[in-house]
């Protein structure tokens, strides 16, 4: 099993916290390195090459909005989960946007930790309830159909469902029980929404970003 | 006939619907039994002897009543009109006939101020109107008494009063320019602005560096005023909620699930306050209700409540009931699962429907064979929905958790 442990860095400005994060993770995740600024950040990521770098959202000098762009630039296969005690949807959108695969709240245990970092290692997208639920609200409503790329603005009904069921507090493999479907197809909805949910430009979604752009 | 419908008393009348311009030749002809073209003739040879006749016709116009009901121009500008624009028209042309008499009998100074005059009175005539008792006009002009003038037709009596006497100001303004010019004063007057103009520039290029620095001031003044304002508020509101709940949490150190449960009140509460203010209130909306009830059940029983709302509705009876029977339910989720993690706590709200689903991650249970306590919780749930038209669903397997379902249909 050790051979298969993911790797990550720790990005916060909480020197606290990262160490925290390092002894709940110890035995389930190898970290590589832990940054507390933007420019160590970049630095310790393009040198260490972890599989998933866990992000703070806030931080000084533009905070893991930041750190993300400046390591996609550079090495642009990089994954991110995003971490932060805010769930404000400006906050969570933003980041979602700017490249992140998934957002989790800080109060998360070290054991759903881990395993959301190796989902975002294996390429899925790691939703938690708060999150499912804003994308509900921002894709609901009708729109015109004239403005409307049914591949990036809407939301199938299967989608909707899942996305309904993690904002019901179910895991994946619950819902595959409950959807009748196997948990790959459920990542498979979940990666898709994500996919959605940074590309799309309905109004709600720019909305935030714009929001979030214009807090820093 | 014309002359059966004027009153006998009325000696006199003007015949508009056979005159050529406003009556007074053909009212006079039927009155004196002659041919109207007569008199015409008569008033043009006379207009012709140093305008007489036009005088004579416009003064003989505002004098004399139409035949029928209609009351003399004159008359009418006594009575109630003053201000409308017939009787400024009137104004005007009576002011030109005093002239040209005056003229005629060689008290005269001028030509130029004859225009100017003749403005000036009708601008007069409007704007008079302004400084008259409304109410009064209103009941004259319509002829009767009307108590019950709506309010759109006072305002745009109003404004249409106000307009008219913008225009005589207008008209009085121009007649004075006009006077002013005709006089060659004209000229004097613009050096005279421009002066004033050049000191009062001069005047702001010596005042503005003053001024500026002074608004600089006060809106230096004022944010620092606002800064600190905001300060004190933080700070109070740092006091009243973190600082206590951090006392209460050290005195609770021995028992995690205390502490725990102080930990996620405060979080809840610092998170509202910093990013949502203006949050829906608990009497407010569904969402604002759901998540009272959830920090209520938090606080009472320590376990904590993730709650996540899509959409919202306004609180209705129903709608209270939802809410009634979803806290009915977290507060079964608490006590029988409270050790298993957090609650979820989901509701959703579109045109259709509201939906709020509770889930615990307890032992679950088999629900025919549940004891007798939860029976009577759940009976509660269910046939509160029952009764306020929604459905409630409980799901529940041992080692599975137990979720309930509230559904309320909303007729669109």
């Amino acid at each position: 099993m050790t051979a298969a442990m993911p790797s990550v860095v720790i990005v916060d400005d909480h020197d606290l916290f990262r160490a925290g994060v390092r002894t709940e993770l110890n035995g389930r995740v190898e970290v590589r390195a832990d940054a507390g600024s933007v420019e160590a950040a970049e630095t310790a990521i393009l040198a260490a090459e972890p599989d998933v770098v866990l992000l703070d959202v806030h931080m000084p000098g533009g905070g893991g909005i930041e750190v993300i762009r400046r390591v996609l630039a550079r090495r642009p296969a990089q994954r991110f989960l995003a971490l932060s005690v805010s769930d404000a949807p400006e906050d969570v959108i933003a980041v979602i946007r700017a490249g992140a695969r998934g957002y989790v709240t800080k109060t998360i245990s070290g054991e759903d930790l881990a395993d959301a970092v190796s989902r975002v290692h294996d390429g899925d997208a790691v939703f938690s309830p708060r999150l499912a639920g804003f994308v509900l609200d921002a894709f609901a409503g009708e729109l015109a159909p004239a403005e409307v790329d049914p591949e990036l603005d809407q939301l199938t009904a299967r989608e909707r469902e899942v996305l309904q069921l993690i904002a019901r507090g179910y895991l994946y493999k619950e819902i595959a029980l409950e959807l009748g479907i196997a948990a790959k197809t459920v990542e498979a909805h979940v990666s898709a929404v994500l996919r959605k949910l940074q590309l799309s430009t309905r109004h709600q979604l720019s909305r935030w970003a714009v929001e979030r752009r214009l807090v820093e | 006939m014309p002359s059966m419908a004027a009153p006998a008393y009325r000696s006199l009348w003007r015949d508009p619907q056979h005159g050529l311009v406003a009556g007074v030749c053909a009212g006079l002809a039927e009155r004196l039994g002659v041919d109207p073209l007569l008199l015409r003739v008569v008033f043009v040879a006379a207009t012709a002897a140093g305008g007489v006749g036009i005088v004579a016709y416009g003064i003989l116009w505002l004098l004399l009543p139409a035949a029928g009901d209609d009351p003399a121009p004159l008359r009418g500008l006594r009575r109630h009109a003053p201000g409308s624009w017939r009787t400024a028209a009137g104004v005007a042309l009576l002011t030109l006939s005093a002239l040209l008499v005056l003229r005629q009998l060689g008290l005269w100074f001028s030509d130029a101020i004859v225009w100017p005059v003749v403005l000036a009175a009708a601008g007069v005539a409007l704007a008079w109107r302004l400084s008259g008792p409304p109410a009064d006009e209103a009941i004259a002009e319509s002829g009767a008494v009307d108590t019950g003038v709506p309010a759109a037709t006072e305002r745009r009596r109003a404004l249409r009063g106000a307009y008219r006497g913008g225009f005589g100001i207008a008209l009085i303004v121009g007649a004075a320019l006009l006077f002013l010019y005709a006089n060659g004063l004209l000229a004097g007057l613009g050096d005279l602005a421009l002066t004033v103009l050049v000191v009062v520039a001069a005047v702001g290029l010596i005042l503005a560096p003053f001024w500026w620095r002074l608004v600089r001031r006060l809106t230096a003044e004022r944010a620092a005023r606002i800064r600190s304002q905001e300060r004190t508020e933080v700070s109070a509101h740092l006091h009243d909620s973190v600082l206590q709940t951090l006392a209460l949490v050290q005195r609770q150190a021995g028992d995690p699930r205390a502490v725990s449960a102080l930990a996620r009140r405060q979080e809840r509460e610092l998170r509202i306050w910093l990013q949502d203010r203006d949050a829906p209130g608990a009497d407010e909306s569904l969402a604002g209700a759901l998540s009272a009830a959830a920090e209520e059940v938090e606080a009472v029983h320590g376990v904590g409540v993730d709650v996540v709302t899509v959409g919202d509705a306004p609180l209705d009876d129903p709608v209270r009931a939802l809410v009634a029977a979803a806290r009915e339910a977290l507060v079964n989720a608490a006590k029988f699962a409270g050790d298993a993690g957090p609650v979820s706590l989901y509701a959703e709200a579109d045109n259709e429907r509201l939906q709020v689903f509770v889930r615990d991650r307890g032992p679950g249970f088999d629900p025919d064979a549940a004891p007798a306590d939860r029976r009577g919780v759940r009976e509660s749930i269910i046939g509160r929905m029952d009764r306020h038209g929604g459905r409630a669903a409980i799901r529940a397997a041992p080692g599975r958790g137990t979720e309930v379902e509230l559904t309320l249909e909303r007729p669109r």
